[in-house]
């Protein structure tokens, strides 16, 4: 689909191309990205859960018409599991085949072949025809053996097989890393990289987020639901609600058919928003209260 | 105080220009950042190079942006980045507009006609909506209105001059009529950035009527910290023990590394050879797995650590959920053992209560006998110290005048493997009037622990794996 590729010319294009596809970016987001696919460098996408740090890779994906090509990281993930692995099965049957008719250095040359690869996903987005975007999800999972395999990849764009050589990127990836930040990464990784800080979105651009997500609700309550999250987000809790809990919210009340968030409300949808049982006793002593519907206290919700 | 010593010392003049144009001014910039301690490497300048060949150079955010992206790469950093580039940024330019001889116009005489209590208003209602460029026009409007002629010549003493003089206040003020905006009070953050933009604006004004550049303010630690101060806000001191909890739970995995030092399990290798028709051609390892320390936590929560305890104690809570094998004391003139409080309680604010409720810490004169809680610590675990074991002491080693009985210490220290000791004073008050960290501190690792960052730092050396 090389038709519908597009390549931004300036900031604005991306600002421009990510809401097109759903996904409304801070100036920094936007800027960053643009470098990445200017400068092709890998970005490395840091903040709090539930920001938004795997969905930009999706949207850029989108937007710019490429394949998303995404590896999960989790602890224990190895070369094989991220780059390729030999198709030992395939290997032993065309040994078996082959016995005994063909001698040993053609069957070895043989069986070290690009047929008996089985690629993995960085594998698949260097040799892909097309560009494509690469995420790496959660890098701040695996261990640092794995960090430093990735260095090849992320400067050279290419992969170093023993029995084949070298593998080289035919199209330039967008490569995009996320990290929850649970372990500092190493000075060589981040130096390869630009950095992307994603915090949570301010209350005007949290709006129009949840605006975009679910546009038939009301404009004062989708207001009042932002400015609610704010506040619980400055609590001490255990799991703060995040940008997809927003939304998630907005649509509750939708389907309930709320016309307005009162203690009441608050109190039977706020699991939508928090998931632990401690921060909801939290929530609803600090921000519940606030929330009754007691309209002489002169203390107006939110 | 910085300002007062400003005003004592004499002024620079103008430095020279960086040689280079603007990329040396960019070399300067760097050069900056590295002396707050940030550590860039040249390819990190190259692509900041490359970055801003692609954005316009007139936009300040997309200028900030690329630099930082390729600069700043930790929330940190990224703190350090901002509060240089403000600060080199405007002292460039500055420098530059002195050289070349720029002034504003001195038509500051018509101010005075702007109505005082309009202005008091417009400036609370910009804080509110956080507009920037109209704050800084405002920070102008507001130096002269209230800061000419009398100025004091200490910037910090005007800024807060004219903010009072503003009426800008954190706390709510009632009295005010119903539509002021500072009438529900004004956040601590947004005050903060007005001050800031008022101090920028006097150092301007300064600047320019002294024809020199004043020496740059260094960074102090309380710049660097987050708005918030990390460890009184105990929020962030959990969003680092969860981080904290998720290291100690990977640490210790690069041992388990397949290549190294790996035996072949003959077993599952057997096993697996099935498949490939008994030809064993996938060797199966013995996963090697990290050797947990068994650890002994004492916790001081006396009155003198009061600010600190609630700290300790999320960390106490956190090392129980990552160690298996750990016993917790907390302390104060003897000690209790507190292992089953946080074992039951998941929840650290319930386990914080019940130590406090019912761990029946023997609190006599509520004063930490650091002596007598040694030789009682000794007595409870004397047999189960070995040189596997590792002890944390967390407090102040503030002894009341009693005797420090550092004897009995280093008895404790010779039977465990390692001894570490937080400390929640900055480095430079200890020993001083009745801390003896000094006497303990031959005998043991100590930290200095009263910011995140030096919690990670203890952290890293706990969990380094013990070699035996």
């Amino acid at each position: 689909m090389p038709e519908t590729i597009t390549e931004p010319s300036s900031v604005d294009d991306v600002v421009a191309g990510l809401r097109s596809v759903g996904y409304l970016p801070g100036s920094s987001t936007a800027l960053v990205s643009y470098l990445a696919i200017k400068l092709g460098k890998p970005v490395l996408v840091e903040g709090p859960a539930g920001v938004g740090k795997t969905e930009l890779a999706k949207a850029l994906a989108r937007y710019l018409g490429r394949t998303l090509v995404r590896l999960q990281c989790y602890e224990g993930l190895d070369e094989a599991k991220a780059l390729y692995e030999w198709n030992y099965k395939k290997q032993l049957l065309r040994i078996q085949t082959e016995a005994g008719e063909t001698g040993w250095r053609e069957v070895q040359d043989d069986i070290f072949g690009e047929e008996f690869l089985l690629p993995r996903p960085l594998m698949t987005a260097i040799s892909s025809p097309d560009p494509v975007v690469l995420l790496i999800d959660e890098i701040d999972k695996t261990d640092q053996e794995f960090e430093a395999m990735l260095l090849e990849l992320l400067s050279e764009f290419q992969i170093s097989i023993p029995e084949l050589g070298r593998i080289e990127a035919r199209t330039q990836p967008v490569v995009l890393l996320t990290s929850n930040n649970t372990r500092e990464l190493t000075e060589a990784l981040k130096r390869r990289c630009l950095y992307l800080w994603l915090d949570y979105p301010e209350t005007e651009h949290e709006l129009e987020i949840v605006r975009l997500h679910s546009p038939d609700l009301d404009e004062t309550l989708a207001r009042k639901l932002v400015e609610i999250i704010h506040q619980v987000r400055e609590l001490d809790l255990k799991k703060p609600p995040s940008i997809a809990e927003s939304i998630d919210w907005a649509r509750a009340l939708l389907l309930l058919g709320a016309d307005e968030i009162d203690g009441e409300t608050f109190k039977q949808t706020m699991s939508v928003i928090v998931k632990h049982r401690t921060d909801l006793d939290t929530v609803a002593a600090r921000v519940g209260v606030k929330l009754e519907p007691a309209s002489g206290d002169g203390q107006p919700a939110a | 105080m910085a300002d007062r010593r400003e005003q004592n010392r004499l002024y620079a003049k103008i430095p020279d220009a960086p040689a280079g144009g603007f990329d040396g001014q960019l070399l300067a910039f760097a050069e900056e950042l590295r002396e707050e301690g940030m550590a860039l490497g040249t390819s990190e300048l190259l692509d900041a190079f490359a970055a801003l060949e692609q954005v316009p150079w007139t936009e300040q955010d997309e200028f900030k942006g690329a630099l930082s992206a390729t600069l700043a790469k930790s929330p940190d950093d990224r703190r350090t980045f901002d509060l240089v580039f403000d600060r080199f940024f405007f002292r460039a330019a500055e420098a530059e507009a002195a050289r070349r001889e720029i002034t504003e116009a001195p038509s500051r005489s018509d101010v005075f006609d702007v109505d005082l209590e309009a202005l008091r208003r417009e400036i609370a209602a910009a804080l509110r909506d956080g507009d920037e460029a109209t704050l800084r026009d405002l920070a102008r409007l507001a130096i002269a209105a209230f800061g000419k002629g009398e100025g004091s010549g200490v910037l910090g003493v005007d800024v807060q001059r004219i903010r009072r003089a503003l009426g800008l206040r954190a706390e709510p003020q009632p009295d005010l009529p119903e539509d002021d905006p500072r009438r529900d009070g004004i956040g601590r953050e947004q005050l903060r950035r007005f001050e800031q933009q008022l101090r920028r604006e006097l150092e301007r004004d300064l600047i320019e009527r002294t024809a020199s550049l004043p020496p740059k303010r260094p960074l102090t630690e309380l710049d660097r910290a987050l708005p918030t101060g990390p460890i009184q806000d105990l929020a962030a001191v959990h969003r680092v023990v969860a981080q904290l909890k998720r290291r100690l739970a990977t640490q210790g995995h690069e041992l388990k590394g397949r290549k190294r030092h790996a035996h072949v399990d003959m077993r599952r290798t057997m096993r697996a050879s099935l498949q490939t028709g008994g030809v064993p051609i996938e060797l199966k390892y013995r996963p090697q797995r990290p050797r947990r320390p068994e650890i002994f936590v004492l916790c001081d929560v006396s009155t003198s650590v009061t600010s600190a305890s609630t700290f300790f104690l999320s960390v106490l809570h956190a090392l129980h959920d990552a160690f298996r094998k750990l016993r917790s004391f907390v302390f104060i003139e003897r000690i209790s053992e507190v292992t089953e409080v946080f074992e039951r309680e998941r929840d650290f604010r319930a386990a914080s209560e019940a130590v406090s409720r019912d761990a029946g810490v023997a609190d006599i004169s509520g004063y930490t006998d650091y002596g007598r809680v040694w030789t009682e610590l000794l007595a409870l675990i004397e047999d189960e110290l070995h040189p596997r074991a590792t002890v944390i002491v967390l407090g102040d080693a503030r002894t009341n005048g009693r005797p420090p009985r550092d004897d009995v210490f280093a008895a404790i220290t010779a039977r465990a493997g390692r001894t570490f000791w937080l400390n929640p004073e900055p480095r430079l008050y200890w020993n001083y009037g009745d801390s003896v960290i000094a006497a303990y501190e031959q005998h043991c690792t100590a930290f200095e622990c009263w910011r995140t960052d030096q919690l990670e730092e203890f952290v890293k050396a706990l969990t380094q794996p013990i070699v035996a």
